[in-house]
């Protein structure tokens, strides 16, 4: 499933850092995903973006040695005075290099063996395999006719019920009384009040409680920035840009800089799906990108930022009420909570969509499900803090867990203060 | 009945019905439902179909308004993140608190580019992480609204704004060349900084004939001369009260107010808290005019008239053996001095003297008595001089004489006010108008600001970057904490420019820094940390000279014998010398003594209000008379051809031939109607200004006025005082008290006293269990607990006011005091005991009080909607939003510490205009000023702003511990004690008080206090098997008697006689 790939990165890829203990653990074959990782904010394999295309580096530095050394450690090629890499340096306007220093032999010329056999895609990747999941089947219906079936035979009966007490009344001689007709019953007209007062109360009770509450609030907003195409097709983990997520009580929305990390060198869509909005209106996405440039002040063609930076006036999708502290550190990072279990299938959105209504009920039974992430019996794994809950811990079977309720998860001032 | 030993209030101590009755009704006011008389309620003004037409329309309304229109709100991320800051994330910067020469070492939380709370900083070896209430409060003054936002110049039609730093240093720098050789003088407050320091001295440089003068408020020039005559130095010691083990304090409110009360109060407690395995404790001995903060911590406390300081200071001399004549004192004094001579021979080199007076004379006489005490290099410190104070009053006064001759070509002003604070405000206004060219660089236009010529504002000390030396080779940085808020400039930067020097004042820190501490990285290590410090240097001592004496002690003889009546001059914790009068925390934080907030008013003794009044505060009658109302009794108070008319408060512990008023208030503006735009909305009409009543003794400037007359006015005054607001309604004591000597020999005595009195329900061992019907509940991970050491706790305030700053306390305002609607969540109960007629027996107990989250909490059983209720980690969890403000809980709660939001006090309501009305209650300045935009900038994000009609207290910072286990679990590891979790009132504590953390670690602090005191633990009302979550331990006097428990045995005897 695709969203179990995003979480599995999602821990792993925020940081610079993390990136470079990432390119550790990969096998050196893996020349894509170490480009990307490593490589990709300032070069492209074909073009010519921060620095210069990559394709056929290694046949314009012959001295595999010397290339190697370059990109672990480019300042001390630059100072032993290199003629070809101080030309290039200047050529690209001196703008610094970073250093590799973690990059093995093998990982090097598997992101240049990458490189040299890039073809141009002729037609984009095919999109993620989300596949959405059947819907499940809706019994309602039939139980809804079986109850009106059931409804009218009981109808039916009632009235065979009263035929039958009249004839025998006829039978014994006792004289029937006139007929009232049902529309001034009083046992059906109380019945039928009683019945509209219940449905009418269930509504307005239901309507009071949605009072406020914003579920499926989808606002157009002034960048068409697509989740599918971020998160889904291109597999950008989470944290990439929502950082605050595993540091704050905020997610927040990535500064710009952050967008123009990738959008400096992506400057047009070229996704094999078109894209639209809710309401059937292509979206031209290289067009949405310009917008982007306009608003950090880039120039595409000069690649410089020319104009001042002003920011994007986003419209915010999930809000919670003032009285209400929510941390995403604490589900995101202490309590591993995926982040589509709140926001939904985010990597299947080109708009972003509020999943859950953000009720208090819906936190408390997500609160009284979740199990509390103890340590092992080892002492590893899980969450250390949880460790002083020693006698939850002493009393816990293999197998059995403890929720969050159980420590206190749902207590008043865990969210309320 | 029998009278009460401990007494808040003079009607507790005679329990009389008015506080009988008082104490009843919690909610004093009567609703006030209108139109509803005798009649009954259909021929009413409203009757009930009225009522239920508002009530119909009230509820349509809400709904309406709560729920149509969702609005639509917008996230904007930045442009570029700054790489440090995460939103949501607080970061935190060391800096200094710099304020009229006061240093003290800090930290600022700084929550998305925001300060919002001032901590203080544990690597100070000087403050040790304590703060004071007036740093607490400093933060606040960041954005305080009176502030100038631009340089000006003054014209006749007021200031007019001078459009760029350029303009206003072309302005200035003609005027400054203009002076043809007309010296230039600059008067500032002490300047305890090197790089500034260095600045005044190569602007100086550039004109000649030029001087600095340093002008302190709060004057220490009288010591200063003193040291200068007996130990060849002008300066001042460092004291290490720590190492004394006795103390001996004259008129000196070293714990309060005197020279670097932060610091001594963590040294004073060092040798007030009790290991209980080796019981020890300091003795303090006070002698004073009227009832000081230090005072009342004191063991043995002896008053006398102001002018008999010098007096009771020779006498103590004598005592001693030094060479001169005992003056005659009165017969209790004259015993006191002697027991504490005796004292202090007995301790010889572990004994301290400290005297507050800013008479020369008296402080050499001082001198002499730390030199026949061995205190010179010992408890005093000649290693780092304190270099707080340096101004020096007589130099003050011939810049006056100089100015007022013309002789001054130009006057630069920098932090000092003197046209408020000086003894002789209109003589120094006169003579500024002779100066041609006059430059304040005051942060607002106060009294003397506004007389310049020019003002081009500083930054506040949260917004620059500099350095401190409060204490030679103890240096303390300063970084700014948020960019500027207004168009200020550092006056270094302006004396840079002036003298001609291309050098930014931050680079100058910088480069002198760098080259200080060798690196730039070292540079930043100490930014980092905030404080540069020697490894502790050995006491040293000075070469003692005693030639001054005999003249010292003859010109003391001389000094005038007071009159009938006396007049003392004070300072208080929250006010000072007028340095923070637009701060609102501080104007509503209750005076530790007289509980008493929002003005200065006249501390009289019973005896002097019995004699004057007839107000016997001893008689039930006449104490309500004078307690129940707040209205009190206008005084006019006439020394010369000044006088004062303010209402007097009656304090026991005041010496019976002494009024006492304090400092710091009545601040205004030449022009009045100014006030609040020059000096703040929320200063206007607070108190009087006292400082034209000290006087200028042809040296010093001292405190006092000798002889005054107070005369009734007939008229009277409503004080805002909440120590009669809050009462146990006639329970049992809350403190407990012992004697040294008695915890010695019987250190089990507290226990085995509780113990009897649980004896009923299962003694002390089986109380939580058996006392109850309620099976007790599980405690699965954490339980918080807090302990409070009435031993250490010394009643400044500290915490009341970082409750304030942390929790979003609203300021409701005088109006709102008087009606009994203040809000604070932490209050320091004061004790007294003793007769009140007799000043010398007075005794002082401070009580922190404070929700005790009690396990079995009274309040939660009786909230109709669960609006309160217990947490499994101990905390009793008040839940505004669920609150509709029915006050069960805070009626049913026996320590009175449920404050309920009457108004709309911070802005919290989401109905408009909800601050908007008249009449009754209408919200004061002070809490409009605290609404607006600017100033609501301090509120912490992390806690909600609750609005009008719920219920609130202290929530032991649930908000920290939320965080402190988040920090833990972001870490993966278990919770570090004392490291994660801080509740505020114990991080602002400069004594360490208060203890708080995780009972359930046996490792934390709190449990191991529990435990190693155990002897001493108590809790408030235990006996109402509330089981509190807030323990106190006892106070333990040095004393042979305490007040409150000598009446307990004297009533036992008459009983055990009937």
């Amino acid at each position: 499933m695709h969203y179990k790939l995003i979480a599995k990165r999602t821990f792993f890829s925020f940081f610079f850092f993390a990136f470079i203990a990432l390119s550790n653990r990969l096998s050196a074959q893996d020349g894509k995903q170490l480009f990307q990782t490593n490589c990709a904010s300032c070069h492209n394999p074909i073009k010519v973006v921060i620095g210069p295309a990559l394709k056929g580096a290694s046949e314009r530095v012959p001295d595999k040695k010397l290339l190697h050394e370059w990109i672990h450690n480019n300042t001390a090629v630059l100072s032993s005075g290199n003629k070809y890499f101080n030309d290039l340096y200047s050529q690209y306007n001196k703008t610094p290099m970073n250093t590799f220093p973690n990059l093995s032999d093998a990982d090097i010329d598997a992101i240049l063996k990458y490189a040299d056999s890039f073809q141009p895609p002729t037609s984009a990747p095919t999109a993620g395999g989300a596949t959405a999941t059947a819907p499940e089947s809706d019994n309602s219906l039939l139980y809804g006719i079986l109850t009106i079936i059931l409804a009218v035979i009981m109808l039916t009966l009632l009235q065979v019920n009263s035929n039958l007490k009249k004839l025998s009344d006829d039978k014994e001689g006792i004289p029937a009384a006139e007929p009232i007709p049902f529309y001034r019953n009083k046992a059906y007209i109380t019945f039928v009040i009683l019945i509209l007062f219940v449905i009418g109360g269930y509504f307005l009770v239901q309507a009071a409680i949605g009072l406020q509450r914003t579920k499926d609030y989808q606002p157009e907003q002034p960048i068409f920035y697509s989740h599918k195409v971020h998160a889904g097709i291109n597999q950008i983990s989470c944290l990439y840009c929502h950082g605050g997520a595993w540091e704050s009580k905020q997610a927040s929305v990535p500064s710009l800089n952050i967008c123009m990390n990738c959008h400096m060198q992506i400057s047009e869509y070229t996704g094999k799906d078109k894209l639209y909005r809710e309401d059937g209106a292509e979206v031209d996405g290289t067009q949405e990108i310009q917008k982007l440039y306009s608003y950090t002040g880039w120039d595409p063609q000069s690649l410089k930022y020319t104009k001042p930076g002003k920011p994007v006036e986003w419209i915010k999708i999930h809000n919670l009420p003032d009285h209400v502290f929510f941390s995403h550190a604490q589900h995101v990072r202490a309590g591993k909570v995926q982040c589509q279990t709140c926001h939904g299938p985010i990597q299947q959105m080109n708009e972003v969509k509020q999943f859950a209504d953000l009720s208090m009920g819906w936190c408390i039974n997500c609160h009284r499900t979740t199990k509390v992430n103890f340590p092992d019996s080892t002492g590893n794994n899980g969450n250390k803090f949880y460790s002083i809950y020693e006698k939850f811990h002493k009393e816990l079977k293999p197998g059995d867990s403890i929720t969050v309720e159980k420590i206190g998860g749902t207590e008043c001032q865990k969210c309320h203060y | 009945m029998s009278d009460k030993k401990y007494w808040q209030s003079f009607g507790e101590r005679n329990n009389s019905e008015a506080f009988k009755q008082s104490s009843e009704n919690e909610f004093k006011e009567e609703l006030s439902v209108d139109g509803i008389d005798d009649k009954g309620l259909l021929d009413a003004k409203h009757p009930r179909r009225d009522f239920l037409k508002y009530i119909g329309f009230s509820t349509a309304a809400a709904a309406l308004a709560a729920s149509c229109e969702v609005p639509v709100r917008k996230v904007v991320p930045y442009v570029n993140k700054p790489e440090d800051i995460t939103p949501g994330v607080a970061n935190y910067y060391a800096t200094t608190y710099v304020t009229g020469g006061d240093v003290v070492s800090i930290v600022a939380k700084v929550r998305d580019g925001r300060p919002i709370k001032i901590e203080g900083n544990d690597l100070s070896s000087i403050t040790r992480g304590g703060t004071s209430a007036k740093v607490q409060a400093s933060v606040l003054d960041l954005y305080d609204t009176a502030r100038l936002r631009y340089p000006v110049q003054m014209t006749g039609n007021g200031p007019k704004e001078v459009s760029t730093f350029d303009a206003f240093d072309k302005m200035a720098g003609d005027e400054l060349a203009a002076l043809a050789g007309a010296p230039v003088v600059l008067l500032t407050t002490s300047i305890t900084s090197p790089t500034t320091k260095e600045i005044i001295a190569s602007f100086l440089a550039k004109f000649p004939g030029s001087k600095h003068v340093q002008y302190d408020a709060d004057s220490h020039s009288g010591m200063l001369l003193a040291n200068e005559a007996t130990y060849g130095k002008r300066a001042i010691p460092s004291y290490k009260f720590n190492d004394a083990k006795v103390i001996v304090g004259l008129d000196a409110d070293f714990l309060g107010t005197w020279l670097s009360p932060v610091e001594f109060a963590y040294q004073y407690a060092q040798g007030r808290k009790i290991d209980e395995k080796n019981p020890e404790i300091s003795k303090h001995y006070h002698f004073e005019s009227i009832l000081s903060l230090t005072g009342s911590n004191a063991d043995e406390r002896f008053v006398h008239r102001p002018s008999e300081a010098g007096a009771v200071a020779l006498a103590l001399l004598a005592e001693l053996g030094g060479s001169v004549t005992a003056p005659t004192l009165d017969g209790k004094l004259r015993s006191g001095i002697k027991k504490a001579a005796q004292d202090l021979l007995a301790n010889k080199g572990k004994a301290l003297v400290i005297s507050g007076s800013n008479n020369a004379n008296i402080q050499i006489v001082v001198n002499a008595i730390n030199e026949a005490i061995g205190a010179n290099g010992t408890t005093i410190d000649w290693s780092a001089p304190n270099q707080t104070r340096q101004g020096i009053d007589s130099d003050f006064a011939s810049l006056i004489e100089d100015m007022s001759a013309g002789k001054v070509g130009a006057l630069l002003i920098y932090d000092a006010n003197p046209g408020y604070n000086y003894c002789d405000a209109d003589k120094f206004k006169t003579a500024l108008k002779k100066v041609k060219t006059t430059i304040s660089f005051n942060e607002r236009l106060d009294e003397t600001s506004e007389l310049c010529k020019y003002v081009i504002p500083s930054p506040h000390y949260l917004e620059r970057w500099g350095d401190t030396e409060p204490k030679a080779g103890y240096f303390s940085l300063l970084q700014p904490t948020i960019m500027p808020l207004f168009k200020t400039r550092p006056f270094e930067d302006s004396l840079l420019k002036w003298s001609g020097s291309p050098t930014a004042h931050e680079d100058y820190v910088r480069q002198y820094w760098i080259k200080k501490a060798g690196s730039p990285e070292a540079y930043e290590k100490i930014l980092q940390d905030g404080v540069s410090e020697p490894a502790a240097p050995a006491p040293a001592s000075a070469t003692y000279n005693n030639a001054k004496l005999a003249d010292a002690a003859s010109a003391i003889g001389s000094i005038k014998k007071g009159g009938a009546l006396e007049l003392v001059l004070y300072k208080t914790v929250a006010a000072g010398v007028g340095n923070h009068s637009n701060n609102p925390w501080l104007l509503e934080l209750p005076d530790p003594i007289t509980r008493a907030d929002w003005d200065n008013y006249v501390m009289v003794s019973p005896k002097f209000a019995k004699d004057t009044w007839g107000i016997d505060i001893k008689s039930q009658a006449q104490a309500d008379k004078y307690e129940v109302n707040p209205e009190k009794e206008v005084v006019k108070v006439k020394s010369g051809n000044k006088e004062v008319s303010l209402p007097i408060l009656i304090i026991p512990g005041t010496h019976d031939a002494v009024i006492g008023i304090a400092l710091g208030y009545g601040r205004q503006s030449a022009d009045e109607k100014n006030t609040a735009a020059y000096i703040g909305r929320a200063a206007v009409g607070v108190g009087k200004n006292l400082f034209p009543f000290a006087f200028f003794n042809g040296t010093t400037i001292e405190l006092y006025a000798p002889d005054v007359t107070a005369e009734k006015t007939g008229e009277t005054f409503k004080v805002a005082q909440i120590q009669t607001h809050d009462s146990y309604e006639g329970r049992t004591e809350v403190v407990k008290e012992m004697t040294i000597a008695d915890f010695k020999k019987s250190p089990e005595e507290i226990l085995e006293e509780r113990d009897k009195e649980l004896k009923p329900y299962g003694g002390l061992q089986n109380y939580s269990a058996e006392g109850s019907l309620y099976a007790p509940y599980d405690k699965p991970g954490i339980k918080w607990g807090m302990s409070i050491d009435m031993n250490s706790c010394i009643g400044c305030a500290a915490c009341i006011v970082a409750c304030h700053a942390e929790n979003n306390v609203p300021v409701v305002g005088k109006g709102e005091v008087l009606r009994y609607k203040d809000m604070h969540w932490l209050r320091i109960d004061r004790y007294f005991s003793g007769d009140p007629y007799d000043a010398h027996s007075i005794q002082t107990v401070f009580q922190p009080m404070l929700c005790q989250h009690c396990d079995n909490a009274p309040c939660e059983n009786v909230c109709p909607v669960s609006a309160t209720n217990h947490s499994s980690e101990g905390l009793n969890q008040m839940i505004y939003n669920r609150c509709i403000g029915t006050k069960y809980c805070a009626n049913n709660c026996p320590y009175k510490v449920r404050r309920f939001n009457w108004a709309d006090y911070l802005g919290g309501s989401s109905y408009p205009n909800d601050q908007v009305f008249s009449g009754v209650g209408k919200l004061g300045d002070a809490v409009l000023m605290m609404n607006d935009d600017l100033t609501r900038m301090v509120l912490n994000p992390d806690v909600v702003v609750r609005s009008r009609g719920v219920m609130e207290k202290c929530s032991f910072c649930v908000q920290r511990l939320q965080d402190g286990k988040l920090k833990a679990k972001k870490e993966n590891r278990p919770l570090k004690d004392m490291v994660d979790v801080q509740t505020a009132c114990q991080q602002a504590c400069p004594t360490k008080a208060i203890v708080f953390g995780n009972v359930g670690d046996g490792e934390s602090l709190i449990a191991k206090t529990r435990e190693e005191h155990h002897q001493r633990v108590f809790y408030a009302l235990e006996e109402l098997h509330v089981l509190p979550n807030v323990n106190y331990l006892a106070k333990i006097r040095n004393t042979e008697i305490i007040a409150g428990l000598a009446e307990d045995k004297k009533e036992e005897k008459a009983d055990n006689h009937s």
